[in-house]
């Protein structure tokens, strides 16, 4: 456990210098600001912030992970040299790449509502945004340590970051339009469900998308949804859904880990 | 002759397909200096990474101090590394760094902390590494190696970007360790360097260790005056025809 905290605790304090982290920050700082600059009801500037987190807290996440860890290379390779656990300073690397980037994301989003204050319409909604901002962190860098502990090649590696990333938010919604427009004589509703699971960003808008009002012009599938998430077993349906997705590729990566040659 | 502090048996590694330790037998006895020689991808890094755990090996055995290297990570404690000219967090500074290493060892070593004076790091140590020269990072490199007193130094490449007084200084430092019973392993390119420093010289070719004995041993073997011509002549395949 030791090692784990000290590994984080000076990687961390690294990444929180990286000017890129600033950026990210920044940004998110700015959309929000402008949004509500825009808008008076908080509720709509949510809606318009669920759009952008989702397209861009995945790929920031995979992408500076990834890059993150392959310059970090030597310095593994310096730590492994002293007498620490394998296993222990994967999880210290692990969550000292996740904890500054979910930090970033929550500084820049909830920065601008916080110095509004609020009447505390639309804060249960920030909060579920907020929330699923840090879970979708939490998969896309499990999901870079994999790629960048598994593949040697760096070109290679951040290829194949970007391409999970673009599987994941583009094609993967292709696939499922295709699916239900070739099938729309039956009812999918289920099926949809199902592989709307199967996707860590869909499980995050489908569940962050009910929360607002329009959801009720989704039709009999969304009402499917609704009823699904209103209900216990499918809050820890999804619960458990998101958690293999931050389990299996970080369990995986460990293991990796400790067979890898340096 | 006492028991060797480290020791390699039969030592074997492969990436993919390609061999780069073919059956390594090496000793290396406390208080000396062993200077691995050899082309480059001869498997000296490789050799190193094995001890330190670093790279795992197809088959063979590393012993460090009469206990098998196995796994565990207790005996890491008793060596230091100077890694080949490496970038490190670059928004971390050397201070923070070798703060960092202090934590992960833990109390019980004696510091020696003089290699920042002696190489006037202390304006460096507290600015980020990124801005530092590799130069000056490789001398931080050095201060973090010997920090914590280690039975064995492994240096790999330890000069390698340094100017010639800081150079001077890390060997006058090598020099003085060794007179207080420390133990190094040492590659080099530079031969010269080497023969001031090495009591022993081990020599690889394409993963294996065609010579393990004292510098005098091998001068004597190939009837050269100094070390670079040895290796030289031990370069040349027929000698080594010759020899077998």
């Amino acid at each position: 456990m030791n090692t784990l905290l000290k590994v984080l605790k000076y990687q961390s304090k690294d990444a929180v210098r990286s000017r890129w982290l600033l950026a990210y920050t920044v940004f998110f700082m700015l959309v929000t600001e402008v949004l509500l600059r825009f808008s008076s009801d908080p509720t709509k500037v949510e809606l318009s912030l669920v759009s952008v987190v989702l397209f861009l807290v995945p790929l920031v996440s995979i992408v500076f992970g990834t890059v993150y860890l392959y310059n970090a290379r030597e310095f593994i390779e310096l730590l492994l040299a002293q007498p620490v656990n394998r296993r222990q300073m994967y999880a210290g690397l692990y969550l000292g790449l996740t904890l500054p980037l979910a930090l970033a994301f929550l500084a820049g989003l909830g920065a601008p509502f916080l110095f509004r204050g609020s009447d505390g319409s639309g804060m249960g909604t920030l909060a579920w945004l907020l929330v699923s901002g840090v879970v979708l962190t939490c998969v896309f860098t499990a999901v870079a340590s994999l790629i960048a502990i598994r593949c040697e090649d760096r070109l290679r590696g951040l290829g194949a970051a970007i391409g999970v990333w673009l599987l994941l938010t583009v094609a993967y919604d292709g696939l499922v339009l295709f699916i239900l427009a070739a099938f729309s004589s039956y009812p999918l509703e289920h099926a949809a469900l199902g592989l709307m699971m199967a996707n860590p960003i869909d499980i995050a808008r489908v569940s962050l998308l009910l929360r607002f009002d329009g959801a009720a012009m989704m039709g009999y599938t969304g009402a499917v949804f609704l009823d699904f998430f209103g209900k216990a077993y499918g809050m820890v349906l999804t619960a458990a859904a998101l958690s293999l997705w931050v389990l299996l590729p970080f369990v995986y990566g460990m293991r990796a880990f400790q067979r890898k040659d340096f | 002759m006492s028991e060797p502090l480290v020791r390699f048996t039969k030592l074997s590694k492969a990436f993919g397909s390609l061999p780069v330790l073919r059956g390594v037998d090496m000793a290396v006895r406390p208080g000396r200096v062993m200077a691995i020689v050899g082309p480059n991808g001869a498997g000296k890094t490789t050799l190193i990474k094995a001890l330190l755990g670093l790279t795992h090996p197809d088959s063979g055995e590393i012993s460090f101090a009469g206990d098998a290297v196995n796994g565990d990570e207790a005996y890491r404690a008793r060596i230091g590394y100077m890694p080949q000219i490496a970038r490190y967090p670059e928004n971390l500074t050397g201070a923070e760094l070798i703060a960092m290493l202090k934590d992960l060892r833990g109390e019980g070593a004696t510091l020696d902390e003089e290699l920042i004076e002696k190489l006037d790091l202390h304006s460096a140590l507290s600015k980020p590494l990124r801005v530092l020269s590799g130069g000056t990072r490789q001398k931080v490199n050095a201060v973090m190696a010997f920090l914590f007193s280690p039975e064995l130094l492994v240096l790999d490449e330890p000069t390698a970007g340094l100017d010639p007084l800081s150079s001077r200084i890390l060997k006058d430092k090598i020099l003085s360790a060794t007179a207080s019973g420390g133990t190094f392993i040492v590659t080099s390119h530079i031969m010269n360097e080497l023969e001031e420093l090495a009591d022993d010289v081990a020599f690889m070719l394409e993963g294996r260790a065609l010579f393990v004995g004292t510098l005098d041993e091998l001068k004597r073997i190939t009837g050269q005056p100094t070390l670079e011509r040895s290796v030289a002549t031990m370069m040349r395949r027929d000698w080594l025809t010759e020899a077998a």
